[in-house]
């Protein structure tokens, strides 16, 4: 195994998306073997120390409703919302189980069963899934107003006057959890096609995918993707609208508008136009590559689909895959030179879990000048982002969250790593609170793309 | 409900969230590790004391409600599977350590304490815990202790019998004893804590163990020899013990058993062997320098295809998990994986190993082996599909002729796993003097009501019923 390199694969997903767990190709389900290896890497599990809350317990639920022996009741919705999805149970199973297959169908079960409505649930997942996540161009204008309020001064004024004590006791506690807006959006600051700077000529053709909350949230990690690719040879293409990957969807039930989003994004990235498609979340870049998976029963899209997936790339991976440069330390006596500096990692769940991605960012992070790259105990656990967790399950979520900050401030590090905009922003968070809140949270291609560009001030 | 009174009493005992009833709390608790085995119990409680389970066994004898104890539902013989109609009494939540006592070298934890926090806290004080189950990433130490678990280093170091010093135990009457001490030597009275190891829940509820502790060995190395045969792998086997070389570990893997680990694991195994070697010294460096020479040489004697030398240390534990993942890495193939446990006088190894080929092909089935070689320790995983009803039927004809040869070779029909309600069938054919007998007559005086995991091991008639 050559160094900073995984040589692990995803688990391969079964022939085609069930409409129901009783559908499911049974030997699914069968290939768990209840053995317990999940156990000790499931937060839930080891949050609460029941079964119920493990993966083999929910498999073991799972398996007893296509069986016959038990009803899609409300708690079996819970229990499938409790789960966090992070899949640190699927790199744990000897036995391969396919999870994220049983998960989704489970929940989009769930969702049709409609064990779990409630009016205000209904209103905030049409508003949410149907609504504002399949808008890219409304989503922008809502970041833009919440870019208002929170640049004009408005935020900080009405927290001063204690006027968000005014809001309903859920969006009090959301209020400052909210990511801080850009000024400036992906399609400001990224144009559609990219070119590396004369007289280097492009060998490679990529295209790049901006996500929602990075689109709005991390402008800057975008900027940087395609900087650091173009400082590789690649000509990057990066259209201005894109839409959802629809990720958030098919994790919260709702199959259906994630097939109809993936359809969406091959209408608009021809994989055959590219190299490489590129996704530098870690969340969106697990189920972008799954779209093989989504789409295997259509028939239109299917070929398509596949080498879409066949194309999908982590930017982390495919940096190392084409032996990217190592940026030269800036000369000494320099302003720029590079200051020495400890880094640690946090793993996004679904870039190690779901993508196992996981010695590729810190091949990168170790080729900075400079930087001494530092693990930290459970680097591979959720911080209890996990999509919309945060909101769904705060309890569980800031107990992860309180967990993870301990690990990352016991290190030291002046800046954690991550890859992905829940972890991003959730750790920022929990840090912005905690003993060491001057502590930078940083996506690893943004730390490159300064090396690269610390170079040029030699 | 049947029990409405008893599970009221329960909540009032312990705690209303630490008895579960709900189908979706209970019927997650319905298996442990064990293929095809599977009962919903009427209840789960979480005990946090040893008098909570003192009260808990009052009330179940009161009731007429078996027993069934558990940890975390790893075991491999169905010792913790639910009977019908039972109680399942879960430990997980005992789970602190109590001491690391450096200066008798004994660690005491509650029985719910995962077996890697056992080994991790001896290692922080620079002391060593050996017994190493496959499932010690979350195998409880309590469940250990009940199955006298095995392991890995079983060859060197012995099993979980042979660092148990003591003990507190639940009785079914619900009375405490406290067994042992951590005197090295003490003859005083028969050796009760002995009669509890191994005895998979049938005569009492073990909470707390005393755990005897060694020095951390100094240094440790891996060897991994590969083989076109496995009959050239047994015959290294054979010759190392014979060159009076007691290695740490001497793992054997069949060829289907490796390329299964290595899919999982990605370690570098060569997928073409036939059959591998995993072997660990460990001690002094000079002895495990030594050792590690001597072995090689044997290997590379034995017409070994590939030898290779661990780089260092995280490689040797990378290759040692590997391994551990072995069983649940075989679910890959088929379906079901039933997993045997025959063990053998490490001179009739390579006979056994042939002989469970031979039944394999008799009756067209599907076996891999893998185990613990330097102990005779043998594991011959039949992969097949539960649903398959003449498949199944082959399946237990196979198993029975593979303890059939165990036995007949003076083996035993379970080395490590247990017997519980898998091996149950086969107990007689082993003990066919007054040895079986003997066995029940214990049973029936700690447990006369027949309360704690009945049915397990052996069937018994009930006697009393009070």
């Amino acid at each position: 195994m050559s160094a900073g390199q995984t040589n692990l694969v995803p688990p391969a997903r079964s022939d085609g998306p069930a409409a129901s767990l009783a559908d499911l190709d049974y030997s699914v389900l069968q290939q768990c073997m209840h053995c317990g290896m999940c156990l000790p890497t499931c937060p839930t599990y080891v949050e609460t120390k029941q079964e119920r809350n493990s993966p083999r317990g929910r498999i073991a639920l799972m398996r007893a409703i296509a069986d016959g022996e038990l009803e899609i009741s409300r708690a079996f919705g819970e229990e499938m919302y409790y789960c966090l999805g992070c899949l640190a149970c699927t790199t744990a199973c000897p036995a391969g189980v396919d999870y994220p297959d049983l998960f989704e169908t489970a929940r989009a079960e769930i969702e049709a069963a409609g064990v779990l409505e409630t009016p205000k649930r209904n209103t905030i997942r049409a508003v949410l899934l149907r609504g504002l996540f399949t808008r890219p161009r409304l989503l922008r204008a809502v970041g833009r107003l919440l870019w208002l309020w929170q640049a004009s001064g408005a935020q900080t004024f009405a927290r001063r006057a204690c006027l968000t004590r005014l809001l309903p006791a859920d969006l009090r506690r959301l209020e400052p959890q909210a990511p801080t807006m850009r000024r400036r959006f992906s399609h400001q600051i990224v144009s559609p096609v990219e070119k590396p700077a004369p007289p280097a000529a492009p060998v490679r053709r990529v295209a790049v995918l901006t996500g929602c909350i990075q689109d709005l949230a991390f402008s800057d990690v975008n900027r940087a993707t395609v900087d650091v690719l173009l400082a590789n040879g690649c000509e990057v293409h990066t259209p201005a609208v894109q839409p959802c990957c629809g990720s958030l969807h098919a994790h919260n039930g709702d199959l259906a508008t994630a097939r109809e989003l993936a359809r969406r994004q091959l209408d608009l990235i021809n994989p055959a136009d590219f190299d490489a498609i590129i996704s530098n979340a870690g969340g969106c870049g697990s189920h972008l590559r799954h779209y093989d998976h989504l789409l295997s029963d259509d028939p239109a899209y299917a070929p398509r689909a596949r080498a879409w997936s066949a194309k999908l790339r982590d930017i982390h991976e495919y940096l190392v895959e084409i032996d990217f440069r190592h940026p030269a330390a800036p000369s000494s006596g320099a302003d720029a030179a590079a200051k020495p500096q400890l880094v640690t990692y946090h793993e996004s769940c679904h870039l190690c879990h779901g993508q196992k991605v996981s010695q590729q960012p810190r091949a990168i992070l170790r080729a900075l000048p400079g930087v001494t790259l530092t693990e930290c105990k459970e680097a591979t656990w959720c911080c209890g982002s996990a999509g919309i967790y945060n909101i769904t399950q705060p309890s569980t979520s800031a107990w992860l969250q309180q967990r993870k900050i301990d690990h990352l401030n016991a290190t030291g590090a002046s800046v954690v790593a991550t890859a992905n905009p829940g972890c991003q922003l959730q750790i920022a968070n929990g840090l912005a609170v905690s003993s060491q809140s001057s502590t930078a949270v940083e996506h690893p291609v943004v730390l490159l793309a300064r090396a690269y560009a610390a170079e040029s001030t030699r | 409900m049947k029990f409405a009174a008893l599970l009221d009493t329960l909540r009032r005992t312990l705690a209303p969230e630490r008895v579960l009833t709900a189908p979706e709390d209970i019927l997650p608790y319905g298996f442990d590790g064990t293929a095809t085995l599977k009962q919903r119990p009427v209840a789960v409680v979480f005990p946090l004391t040893a008098a909570e389970i003192g009260a808990t066994l009052r009330l179940a004898r009161e009731h007429r409600l078996p027993v069934v104890t558990r940890g975390s539902g790893t075991g491999l013989s169905g010792g913790s599977v639910p009977t019908a109609e039972c109680l399942v009494v879960c430990l997980v939540k005992m789970d602190r350590i109590i001491e690391v006592d450096t200066a008798n070298l004994i660690l005491t934890a509650q029985a719910g304490v995962i077996t890697q926090h056992i080994f991790e806290a001896a290692d922080a004080a620079g002391l060593f815990y050996p017994p190493d189950p496959g499932s010690m990433k979350i195998s409880t130490i309590g469940g250990n202790v009940a199955e006298n678990s095995g392991g890995l280093r079983g060859l060197k170091y012995g099993v979980t019998r042979n660092y148990v010093m003591g003990m507190e135990v639940v009785l079914p009457d619900g009375s405490i004893c406290h067994l042992g001490n951590k005197c090295v030597k003490d003859v005083a009275g028969y050796s009760m804590r002995d009669l509890f190891i191994g005895s998979e829940g049938t005569l009492g509820i073990v909470t707390e163990v005393m755990l005897r502790l060694l020095p951390k060995p100094a240094d440790r190395r891996t060897l991994l020899a590969t083989f076109s045969a496995m009959d050239a792998a047994a015959t290294v086997v054979s010759a190392i013990i014979a060159a009076g070389i007691v290695p740490c570990t001497l793992e054997f893997l069949d060829g289907r058993t490796l390329r299964c680990v290595e899919d999982f694991a990605h370690v570098g195994l060569p997928r073409d062997a036939a059959a591998l070697l995993l072997i660990e010294a460990d001690g002094h460096p000079a002895a495990v320098a030594d050792e590690i020479a001597r072995m090689e040489k044997i290997c590379r004697d034995g017409l070994a295809t590939t030898v290779r030398v661990a780089a260092d240390a995280a490689e040797g534990v990378r290759l040692a998990t590997a391994r551990r993942s072995a069983f649940s890495a075989l679910a890959r193939l088929r379906p079901t994986t039933i997993l045997e446990d025959v063990t053998v006088p490490r001179s009739e190894l390579a006979g056994m190993i042939r002989e469970v080929e031979e039944i394999a092909r008799r009756h067209d089935l599907q076996i891999a082996t893998f185990g613990h070689f330097g102990d005779g320790n043998l594991h011959p995983t039949i992969l097949t599909d539960e649903r398959d009803a003449a498949e199944m039927h082959r399946v237990h004809a196979a198993m029975g002729e593979i303890v059939d040869a165990a036995l007949s070779r003076g083996g035993t029909i379970t080395g490590e796993h247990g017997v519980g309600l898998a091996k149950k069938p086969y107990l007689s054919r082993q003990f066919d003097d007054a040895s079986f007998t003997l066995m029940r007559q214990i049973k029936q005086t700690l447990d006369p009501a027949h309360l704690l995991n009945p049915g397990k091991i052996f069937d018994l008639v009930p006697t009393d019923r009070s």
